[in-house]
């Protein structure tokens, strides 16, 4: 019996004698805090489908640091904080066809969104001069090489950089919801989104 | 104060769950809640500071800093706008000398924006000093300032004459007009109060009371629309030591007034049918929830109940049956729109922050302090009292099939003669634009801001549980009015005021849809804008109460029935831009940090 819709894929390719080239996916970790990629691992066995399924290219998944082909999904987390994120997003978006948005970083800024209410020179007054943990900086040095990302006004969501074309909230997004989004990106088929996927209390 | 805010606390027995009353009285007798208030309120209660201030930090009209000795509320709805609200605006500022948001120096004046007070019928309005100020002009204002810094008594402030209908009462002097432009079976003369507690009760058991309503088949009339009959049966059927009847004032849904209208002209019918619910479901409290914007009835409708109680239609005993005992006391909110969701409303009714609860339970079983409670419109028991009397057969020969009856509505807007009609279920809104006179009508927004927006292309529709849906807010705009930027954002930024924040949908999708909207009006919008638009709207219905379920309504209705007017403003050329810019955007971290940008353009 099949117990999933990727494994019928997967079958049904096995049997076109693997004329289709796998979908090729990347992930990254903008201003997230991993927990988004947690709950992709979170899908338990169905890793070991999805790895003969698809094909991954730049992810921490395997490390593959810079794009080496074109992509078809792009998954992100987090939000966009400085201008390495920036960057990354801009590139992602450049090399995959579909960017998606996972989790609430992504989407709205998150948890580090909550600076957005804060002048940044106060935030960096605080996290280098003025907060408490901060008393063995005597010389009150800032982080100013050219080497560091230069840090962004506010957390911004990623569609307010570049073009997203689908959301996945949830914080982190349930590892349920993540499978049955890819799984409805790579067969084409509309994705079910019951009621108790997307509420929230 | 101490001794104030201690007799304040024992003229509610020191019961927690008379919060808001205490909080109210304080505000009232020292114009703000001071931190010493705060901790003495916490130890007198037995309670945190932090209970406290969660309650207090809810509402609008509590604060923690002085308001003024003369505290300005003006309203901010989209009529109140239509009627010159700019130019009141500025006349209250300059004349005063402070902006809104703030009190003068010398702690006279202070000027506050409000949502929809329910004048939209003789806008612009404020409330000063709980006394409401109608058809503002800039020349009053100035009057009107002038006279607050000569310290005048507050009701030497008004010039104007008493409103028609009662509000001439010595219990109300007030200058707000009812405007009864039609009446029907509610709003009528030709009932004699107290018939069906004397008369038909008698002859009646609760589950005929019941029986008769469920037979009339009327559906709740604040806007959800439930089966009334059904919910009092529900109730009956619940186990509980004790039962709750609340009616729900707190018409908050800007652009209605017809609940205002009906307590001002038929409080004794509203409480009656309180009484007669109070029968029918074997509870023997009432409680009518009001809002604050209505404070200045506050004297009179006490002196109906009190007449009532003496008239023998309230207390012990009623109508001489045995065990039929029912009384009502008047619990007002403190300015909180999401206090109208019934859950919402039973929370600040036990004293805490209007938040609403997860269904279910449902008040019906679990309600007030945990009892099994029904919680109706003011319009809804006024109507069940005729019902009775005359029998729910009767009432079925009122308006269609699925919607009996007749409806209250709030009309307001472009027209001559804003009011408050009685029409059957089953009126389109041509024949509503006919009777009150709208020509040249762009718009009707149906149902307030939770309801849709439609254009001519649908004024064949009519009003009904399976048509239009409505509370009864009918407003409408003329040809000249600018829909999107001066209704809709409008509208938008009241969910956003109001949305209690529990969910992330409605505290954030809110924001981030009204952000995109202004983008489009500011001229960036791009044809995907429109699609976002219209897919967020969905993520809200994951919200937990009407009022975030509802709360993109405002886009997603304009959206769908004026979508010429969003296209007229998008950008053909691009399809993507969200105006980001980095070199901007890491300008202040660099200079504070101390280092010069540098940018890879690859
Ligand atoms: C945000 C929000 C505000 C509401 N405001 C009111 C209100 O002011 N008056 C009212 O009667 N119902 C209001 N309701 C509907 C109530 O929750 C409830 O359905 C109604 O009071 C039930 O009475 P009915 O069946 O007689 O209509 C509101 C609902 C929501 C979600
Ligand atoms: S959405 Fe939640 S889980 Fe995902 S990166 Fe942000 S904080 Fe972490
Ligand atoms: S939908 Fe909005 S108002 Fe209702 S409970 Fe959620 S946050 Fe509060």
């Amino acid at each position: 019996m099949i117990r999933n819709p990727l494994e019928a894929i997967l079958n049904s390719n096995k049997r076109e004698e693997k004329t289709m080239s796998k979908p090729v996916v990347a992930t990254t970790s903008l201003a997230g805090c991993f927990g988004c990629h947690m709950s992709l691992l979170d899908i338990d066995e169905r890793i070991l489908t999805l790895i003969e399924l698809v094909e991954f290219n730049k992810s921490p998944v395997d490390d593959i640091k810079t794009f080496t082909k074109a992509v078809d999904i792009g998954l992100i987390e987090g939000g966009v904080c400085n201008s390495e994120n920036v960057e990354v997003l801009k590139s992602f978006r450049k090399h995959c066809k579909i960017l998606v948005s996972v989790g609430e970083c992504a989407i709205m800024g998150g948890l580090p969104a909550l600076r957005n209410g804060i002048p940044v020179e106060e935030c960096l007054h605080e996290a280098y001069i003025g907060g408490p943990t901060v008393q063995l900086n005597k010389d009150g040095i800032m982080p100013n090489d050219d080497e560091l990302p230069m840090l962004l006004d506010k957390v911004y969501p990623c569609h307010e950089i570049v073009k997203i074309d689908y959301f996945l909230p949830g914080c982190p997004p349930r590892a349920d919801l993540i499978w049955d989004a890819l799984v409805a990106l790579v067969t084409g088929d509309p994705m079910k989104l019951p009621y108790e996927v997307v509420k929230f209390d | 104060m101490e001794n104030t805010v201690k007799q304040i606390v024992e003229k509610y027995n020191t019961n927690r769950n008379r919060l808001m009353d205490m909080l109210i009285d304080i505000q009232e007798s020292e114009g703000y809640i001071s931190r010493d208030a705060i901790a003495t309120l916490s130890q007198l209660l037995e309670m945190s500071q932090a209970d406290v201030e969660q309650t207090l930090s809810f509402y609008h009209f509590f604060s923690t800093k002085p308001r003024g000795k003369y505290a300005v509320y003006l309203n901010n709805s989209p009529v109140a706008y239509m009627f010159g609200r700019e130019a009141i605006k500025e006349a209250f500022e300059k004349s005063a000398g402070v902006r809104f948001g703030e009190v003068t120096s010398d702690g006279k004046i202070g000027l506050f924006d409000t949502a929809c007070i329910g004048m939209n019928d003789q806008e612009p309005a404020a409330i000063i000093n709980n006394m409401v100020f109608t058809r503002l002009t800039p020349y009053r204002v100035r009057e009107l300032v002038k006279m607050m810094k000569e310290d005048k008594p507050i009701e030497e402030l008004r010039k104007e004459s008493f409103g028609d209908g009662k509000n001439y009462l010595p219990s109300l002097r007030s200058m707000v007009s009812s405007n009864i432009r039609r009446k029907g079976m509610i709003l009528s003369d030709d009932y004699h109060f107290g018939t069906v507690l004397r008369e038909k009760l008698p002859t009646l058991s609760p589950e005929g009371v019941i029986g008769e309503i469920k037979h009339s088949a009327i559906r709740g009339r604040g806007g959800a629309g439930f089966p009334t009959g059904l919910k009092w049966e529900f109730c009956r059927r619940a186990k509980g030591d004790k039962h709750y009847v609340v009616c729900n004032a707190d018409e908050g849904e800007p652009g209605t007034f017809k609940d205002r209208v009906i307590l001002t002209e038929k409080p004794e019918l509203v409480f009656e049918g309180m009484a007669l619910a109070g029968y029918a479901i074997g509870g023997e409290e009432g409680i009518l929830y009001i809002r604050y914007e209505y404070r200045y009835m506050k004297d009179y409708l006490e002196e109906v109940l009190h007449k009532m109680r003496k008239e023998g239609l309230l207390g012990t005993n009623i109508s001489g049956i045995e065990g039929f005992n029912f009384d009502i006391r008047i619990q007002f909110g403190a300015g909180a729109y999401v206090c109208g969701e019934e859950s919402a409303l039973l929370e600040s009714l036990e004293g805490k922050r209007g938040e609403p609860r997860d269904k279910p339970p449902f008040p019906v079983e679990r309600g007030y302090l945990g009892y099994p409670t029904i919680i109706n419109n003011v319009e809804t028991f006024a109507t069940a009292v005729r019902i009775v009397q005359n029998g729910g057969e009767w009432f079925t020969q009122f308006g269609t099939d699925d919607s009996t009856g007749t409806k209250i509505l709030s009309i307001s807007g472009d027209c001559m003669f804003p009011g408050v009609y009685e029409v059957n279920w089953g009126f389109n809104v041509e024949d509503m634009l006919d009777m009150v006179g709208a020509y040249d009508v762009q718009a009707v927004q149906v149902g307030g801001p939770s309801g849709t927006l439609i254009g001519p292309d649908e004024f064949h529709r009519t009003l009904g549980y399976s048509d239009l849906s409505t509370g009864g807010s009918m407003i409408i705009f003329g040809k000249q009015r600018n829909l999107l930027r001066d209704v809709v954002v409008n509208f938008m930024e009241f969910f956003i005021d109001e949305s209690c924040g529990s969910c992330s949908t409605c505290r954030n999708m809110t924001q981030v849809m009204n952000n995109k909207l202004k983008k489009i009006l500011a001229g960036k919008g791009v044809a995907n804008d429109l699609k976002d638009l219209k897919e967020w709207g969905r993520v809200l219905n994951a919200s937990r109460c009407g009022l975030g379920q509802t709360a993109a309504n405002p886009i997603i209705s304009s959206l769908k029935n004026f979508r010429p007017l969003y296209e007229a403003l998008l950008q053909k050329d691009k399809d993507f831009d969200e105006g980001f810019d980095l070199e901007k955007s890491v300008q202040a971290s660099c200079s504070y940090v101390g280092r010069v940008p540098v940018f890879n353009h690859h």
